[in-house]
């Protein structure tokens, strides 16, 4: 017989263990010797948290009761993991991109890091999770109360209830101890992983051990337990098919959503690739942990006396058959399966409870500019190990207000459809983009409003919290609020009761409340990189207006995650940046990484928050969105202008260079000009000096004088003729001739012209046809006459042909009237033709010209002033000159 | 990989990948099928199947998902060799 004492000594030594197996690891994770610790075994075996001691005691119970059907709770898990390519998978990929760090961080960042989100997800957790803590707390104690029963020892009745308490409190301590060491999440509880693991084994050996025994030590081998099994009370296959049901489905949904289940699964999770072997590895735990659940049942049944308690056969089976040494290690299996759930499920929820609640209410209650190195860290660790105690202390409300009569399967099952009203929220955030926080918040409230009313409350007992009567009728008698039979639909299971219409209604609310509202820019954006998680992992950054002063942001994170770690932070970025000292610019993704770093310590909705409150709200709202729109639209309208601006400077530039290039020309011409004119007078006048100086010095004969007097006096008309010609060009230039009209014929005043020009003498042959010349002019005639002289003159100058010959046609061309002067010369060279119209330009030697060059310069100058013009015609010949005049000029 | 995003089809060690991944996902299903099978059973009393043969059936199946689910995921490699957006292709 197994002295009670020895049985406490064995418990506590087996806790000092776990203690040194996990300060160990502890200590070799600090080392960086962390290989074998993030190994896919040990992930696998973490996994195992799911079967407590619901599982080790509760499933023989269950299996005792109802037959098979404990084996629901095994299958949904099972196919879960089978099915990781799915959920899992997905749910491990955005819990390591986004540093999630629990299933209410996960739900409240997918809805737009929504802080409400956070709170009633983790109210839900904590209310949902409290009576499964209170289950392994009566496990525990049951288990003690075994012994103390079969040693009749001093230890009775209330006494067993301080051993709950003192279960609570130890548990309560190492949780304190191994989890809550370091605040950065992502720094793994190596310790309480290793912990678990061990106590994986520990759980599994116990169970596997006392079923082999069952089989094989009392039974004869399978085929005699089969035989066995169809003889007893749970032999015929009779299961109900909706909780056959409606139990996988809470099951696997449970797994999903439990906050242990989500920590070791998603937070402690150190590698995807573990998934994999966890997806045959975990199946393959939970098909052995229920393989011996039947013969153990169908065995006690048969050999315990009537009316012993189902739950504890594991344990009372060994006992019974002297087998000491197995039920020491049967107990210390229950023991264990305990003892990990409750300290991964408490480590998850003070987690949740500080990160969601303690410290947003700190946050807004206190002042955000007060500079106190490394406070806010104190602080959340602080609230998780109050939160700690206070989840071990509900539990343990729970387990005494419950009465700890209650078959430990009823109260997980209780537990799981608290949980599971996550579920909708959870997947359609993962799988639906559309999904919003409205609907989540709708459905998860309606649910656990459901769940609480038809559950939770009556588990209690009756007229406990709710009367019977209640109970009987609905309450004010609204009959179709019976807690256990909604809308008048009586007599369904009342776990199945509660899970149908919770998870209708929640997942009805959450599509349609999805449906109708609108999320914002910061929810679409988490939507998007929740489901298209696997297109772009790279990391998740939100715009963000840089209105925090770089200052601000590092007072603060020197608060959450202490001076030198923030200091280091800031630093590096700064020379990143390329700026010295500790603050940065503050770009969205310093901002983004920021808030990553503070995620990993108090949440990604905390440190959203925190961040926010010093970049001015959300990160991005539909304002922003606006500005940044009218912002660009500005910029462009400013660079068109520009634009146009400058395309106008260039315009006037090009005409300013335009201009100069003229006035340089203009100059250069001008001085041109000035020395032609110098020359063109210095040289009559050296003649007439000259000659003027030899008739004065006297002594020469009077023919001598004569012929000198003669070339003085040509010479001085040659000189006044140029005098005349300047002055006329200048006139004309400047545009103040007056214009004298006349009317006359142009064959008359061709003849003048002829006769002036001195070509009476037959020199040079015109040819005439003057029926065409019979035209009347209205112009200035005696300015055409001008012209038509110089044209002549030069005609009979400049002719090179030996029967110099001048033609002149006369033509009327729709408004004009062009008069044509072809002479049969050698023409004007093509080169030249263009300069013939400048001043001072004369094609051949000074001498045969007798002028000063400037005729037909006059005559441009003449005919622009009538409002015609005269151009030079090649082609024709010889030199050719057209006169063309406007018909207006030109009286018919 | 042969198979670029875009492409019309994939090499054949992709497209065995993919056909892999397919079995992934389908998995589930069919354990869950399996599962439900034994609602069929008569349950009368007299004509229902025995709870051995149930448990049987149902460790059987549980055993046959767990081998299954090994080999695929012994085969399935890492999903980084996935050409992004070629996921479910």
């Amino acid at each position: 017989m197994l002295s009670f004492n020895l049985l406490v000594f064995v418990a506590l030594a087996y806790v000092v263990f776990l203690f040194a197996v996990a300060f160990a690891a502890e200590r070799r994770a600090a080392g960086g010797r962390d290989d074998w610790l993030r190994s896919p075994l040990i992930y696998t075996l973490s996994l195992s948290i799911y079967c407590t001691a619901w599982t080790f005691y509760g499933a023989v119970g269950y299996a005792a009761r109802s037959g098979l059907e404990f084996v629901t709770i095994y299958l949904g898990p099972s196919l879960v993991m089978i099915g990781w390519w799915w959920v899992v998978r997905k749910l491990v990929r955005i819990g390591r991109t986004q540093r999630i760090t629990s299933i209410a961080d996960l739900i409240s960042s997918r809805y737009g890091k929504s802080t409400a989100l956070g709170v009633i997800v983790t109210l839900l957790a904590v209310v949902g999770v409290t009576p499964y803590i209170a289950l392994q707390l009566q496990s525990i104690t049951q288990s003690f109360a075994v012994f103390a029963v079969q040693e009749q020892s001093g230890w009775q009745g209330t006494d067993l209830n301080s051993v709950a308490l003192w279960s609570a409190a130890g548990l309560a301590l190492f949780t304190v101890l191994f989890g809550t060491r370091y605040l950065d999440a992502n720094e793994r509880h190596h310790g309480v992983v290793l912990a678990i693991a061990v106590e994986a084994v520990v759980k599994l050996t116990a169970l596997l051990a006392v079923g082999i025994f069952v089989v094989w030590g009392i039974g004869e081998g399978w085929s005699a337990t089969l035989a066995r099994i169809d003889a007893s009370p749970i032999s015929d296959w009779t299961q109900p098919g909706g909780r056959w049901v409606g139990l996988t489905f809470l099951s696997a949904a449970a797994f999903l959503c439990l906050p242990r289940m989500f920590q070791v699964l998603v937070v402690e999770n150190a590698n995807e690739r573990h998934l994999a072997t966890a997806s045959w590895a975990f199946p393959l735990y939970l098909m052995l942990m229920s393989l011996f659940v039947v013969p153990i049942a169908v065995v006690g049944l048969d050999l315990m006396p009537a009316g012993s308690n189902p739950d504890l056969f594991v344990l009372t089976l060994p006992l019974s058959q002297g087998q000491n040494g197995l039920a020491m290690l049967s107990f210390l299996g229950g023991f264990s399966s305990a003892t990990s759930m409750v300290i991964v499920a408490t480590i998850a929820l003070a987690t949740m409870v500080s990160n969601h609640i303690v410290v947003p209410i700190w946050l807004r209650s206190s002042r955000p500019g007060g500079i106190m190195s490394g406070d806010v860290r104190m602080m959340v660790l602080l609230a998780r190990r109050l939160s700690i105690g206070g989840v071990l202390a509900l539990g343990y409300i729970y387990f005494r207000l419950s009465g700890g009569g209650a078959a430990l399967s009823a109260i997980g099952l209780i537990a799981f459809a608290g949980v599971a009203q996550i579920l909708p929220a959870m997947l359609g955030g993962l799988f639906w983009r559309g999904a919003t926080r409205v609907g989540a918040a709708l459905g998860l409230t309606t649910g656990f409003a459901i769940w609480i009313w038809s559950l939770f409350l009556p588990s209690f007992g009756s007229d406990v919290v709710i009367s019977a009567q209640v109970m009987a009728q609905g309450p004010w008698g609204l009959g179709w609020l019976r807690p256990q039979a909604f809308f008048g639909i009586e007599g369904l299971d009342p776990v199945i009761h509660t899970v149908l219409w919770s998870m209708l209604i929640n997942s009805g609310l959450f599509v349609l409340g999805s449906l109708l509202s609108f999320p914002t820019p910061l929810e679409r954006l988490q939507g998007a990189q929740f489901v298209n998680v696997f297109e772009h992992s790279a990391g998740n950054r939100a715009w963000t207006k840089s209105a925090a002063q770089a200052e601000d942001l590092l007072v603060m994170a020197q608060r959450i995650i202490g001076g030198t770690e923030a200091q280091a932070i800031f630093q590096r970025e700064a020379r990143a940046q390329g700026k010295s000292g500790y603050l940065p610019e503050v770009t969205p993704e310093f901002i983004a990484l920021l808030e990553r770093e503070l995620a990993g310590s108090v949440g990604a909705a905390t440190a959203h928050a925190m961040v926010s409150q010093l970049t001015e709200g959300v990160s991005v709202s539909v304002e922003d969105l606006i500005a940044v729109a009218d912002e660009a639209a500005h910029i462009m309208e400013y660079s068109s202008q520009l634009e146009a601006k400058s395309a106008q400077q260039e315009r006037t530039a090009r005409q300013l260079r335009e201009a100069n290039e003229k006035l340089t020309a203009l100059s250069i011409q001008k001085d041109a000009f000035l020395s032609q004119i110098s020359h063109e007078l210095r040289t009559p006048m050296t003649s007439i000096r000259a000659f003027s100086e030899i008739l004065r010095d006297g002594g020469t004969r009077v023919e001598d004088q004569q012929r000198y007097a003669a070339i003085i006096q040509e010479e001085t008309v040659r000189l006044t003729r140029l005098l005349d010609d300047l002055l006329d060009l200048a006139v004309l230039e400047n545009g103040q001739v007056v214009l004298n009209r006349q009317s006359g014929s142009l064959r008359d005043l061709i003849d003048r012209a002829l006769a002036t020009a001195g070509l009476r003498d037959g020199a040079l042959k015109v040819v005439r046809n003057k029926t065409d010349e019979a035209v009347t002019l209205q112009t200035d005639l005696d300015r055409l006459s001008q012209v038509l002289i110089n044209l002549f003159a030069n005609a009979q100058k400049y002719c090179d042909a030996a029967r110099p010959e001048l033609r002149i046609d006369v033509r009327r061309a729709g408004e004009v009237l062009t008069v044509d002067m072809i002479d049969n010369g050698s023409g004007i060279a093509p080169e030249s033709q263009a300069l013939i119209f400048e001043k001072f330009s004369r094609l051949s030697d000074q001498g045969k010209a007798g002028g000063a060059g400037l005729g037909l310069a006059i005559c441009r100058e003449i005919m622009h002033r009538l409002g015609g013009q005269i151009d030079y015609l090649p082609g024709q010949g010889g030199a050719a000159f057209r006169l063309t005049l406007p018909l207006a000029e030109v009286a018919v | 990989m042969t198979g670029r995003p875009g492409a019309l089809f994939v090499g054949r060690a992709s497209y065995r990948q993919r056909r892999l991944r397919d079995a992934a996902r389908l998995l589930p299903l069919l354990g869950l099928v399996l599962w439900l099978i034994p609602l069929l059973w008569p349950r009368e009393p007299g004509a229902a199947q025995s709870t051995s043969f149930a448990l049987i059936y149902l460790f059987g199946v549980w055993t046959g998902l767990i081998l299954l689910s090994f080999v695929l995921s012994r085969r399935l490699r890492a999903d980084e060799d996935v050409p992004p957006g070629a996921e479910g292709d």
